[in-house]
């Protein structure tokens, strides 16, 4: 019978949380690492036993770790970060230039293919990957090296690699995402790379139509089906059906476009889901009513999604790495809260129920199918 | 042999409890000391000096003998109750960030 892992990054350690495919009953185990942030853990699709866990610190810094039983066991694994060349420099917050400066892994990305490669987004904004099970880290110096790379700038959370979309048909092709430069792709493996922000619309920065500079908060894209990407912007909910050549926006009725996360249905490719928030000085839903919104369209068309979720009073925030979705037959959706919550729904949005309910804030979530 | 005291969290990722004991090749400096403490336990890597620049990190401080060592020379010799373990060195996680 099918098993679904879901993986909880936290304020405060990470969460390892199982159940049938029934996904009735939950079994907890954590906090893994207590007391360290941990931004991001992912699973390997080609050995569903091979996670990583990102573990930072304000503090002690970078760690990172690796099971290899499905997170029962941790072995802590290489965290030198070290950018190629010379780091060079990016925009301040004041317009000056900034050295770029580690600080800490915002998303892991394993390989679809190989459970010993997997890449690393980081603030300040890079891609570095691990061929060796995470051991030792080499950045794809070609992204820092775009001639736009001097004028990217943070967003108020940082400057980070938050996004990494790996084409399951094109092994060259990866697309990335930083606050708040904009989309990148490249075709070649990573050793060039474009902005892909064209339709792109921003009444925030000096040139609403500029080539970076777009504070894109998450991408998501269906397997099946790689060159259809949908994008939550820091307003705006996009789409793209030519691999980010151009975007057009598909907020429709949605009662905020500003958000966090965005993910596709496992099985219905036009099918996705956001959690709208009120706005970017408010970081909650609107009229205090926790809703992830539907669209089975691929957007335009939304539908709010309550059933289970609070209705009243509820002023959390859902961030861009916390939800994600399962493959069982029929779809599974989860999202965590700054509050502390997971809530999952095992009919594809329609009824929600919460799997815990006081964590630490949750930063990221992420979802394994097992057989 | 130097007796460590390392904060929680490092305790945590270094898999021990309470002071550690490192033996330290010639003078004991705070060199040689975490020089020592990262051969043993080299999951420390990083989390009290930077791996690059071999700085303290910002907000680890060092102390012993109820004094603030963060600011000494990291060759100067640490106080000799440290050298003679009747007082440990204290790697500390600042407070702060509220």
């Amino acid at each position: 019978m099918s098993k679904v892992r879901v993986l909880v990054g936290t304020r405060k350690g990470a969460f390892v949380l199982e159940s049938d495919g029934k996904r009735a009953h939950w079994d907890i185990s954590g906090p893994h690492f207590a007391g360290w942030e941990i931004y991001h853990v992912k699973g390997s699709p080609a050995d569903p036993n091979r996670l990583y866990a990102s573990q930072c610190s304000g503090w002690f810094g970078q760690m990172m770790q690796r099971s290899n039983d499905g997170g029962k066991t941790w072995e802590p694994v290489g965290n030198k970060f070290v950018y190629d060349g010379v780091p060079g420099t990016h925009q301040w917050y004041d317009g000056t230039p900034h050295p770029w400066e580690f600080k800490r892994v915002w998303h892991l990305e394993p390989s679809l293919t190989d459970p010993d490669t997997v890449y690393a987004g980081v603030e300040d904004a890079a891609l570095f990957r691990s061929t060796d099970g995470g051991k030792n880290w080499q950045e794809l110096p070609g992204l820092r090296g775009h001639a736009s790379a001097p004028g990217w700038h943070p967003g108020a959370g940082g400057m980070g690699l938050h996004t990494i979309l790996l084409d399951p048909g094109n092994p060259g092709r990866i697309y990335i995402a930083i606050s708040a430069a904009g989309a990148f792709r490249t075709d070649d493996g990573g050793t060039t790379w474009r902005p892909i922000n064209h339709g792109l619309h921003s009444q925030y920065i000096p040139d609403p139509t500029a080539e970076v500079g777009h504070c894109v908060h998450r991408m998501a894209m269906h397997l099946s089906r790689p060159g259809v990407l949908f994008m939550q912007k820091h307003w705006d909910v996009m789409r793209t059906d030519d691999a980010g050549d151009s975007w057009r926006e598909v907020s429709g009725n949605l009662p905020t476009d500003f958000g966090f996360p965005i993910d596709v249905h496992a099985h219905e490719p036009e099918t996705v889901y956001v959690v709208p928030i009120k706005s970017d000085s408010e970081h909650f839903p609107p009229e205090g009513k926790l809703r992830v919104y539907r669209s089975r369209t691929g957007g335009n068309e939304w539908e709010a999604l309550t059933k289970g979720l609070p209705q009243s009073d509820c002023y959390v925030n859902v961030l861009r790495d916390a939800m994600a979705v399962d493959s069982l037959d029929s779809c599974g959706v989860y999202f965590g809260t700054t509050g502390g919550q997971v809530y999952a729904s095992s009919d594809a949005g329609d009824r929600w129920a919460p799997i815990v309910r006081d964590l630490p804030g949750v930063l990221s979530v992420e979802v394994q199918t097992l057989s | 042999m130097i007796r460590v005291v390392l904060p929680a969290h490092l305790r945590l990722l270094a898999h021990v409890d309470g002071e550690v004991r490192i033996e330290v090749a010639g003078a004991a400096t705070q060199r040689s000391v975490l020089d020592a403490l990262e051969a043993r336990f080299p999951m420390l890597l990083g989390t009290v000096r930077d791996q690059v620049t071999g700085k303290r990190r910002p907000f680890v401080r060092f102390f012993a003998c109820e004094r603030d060592l963060s600011h000494e020379s990291p060759d100067a010799p640490l106080p000799e109750a440290v050298a003679t373990e009747a007082e440990p060195f204290l790697v500390v996680g600042a407070v702060a960030g509220g």
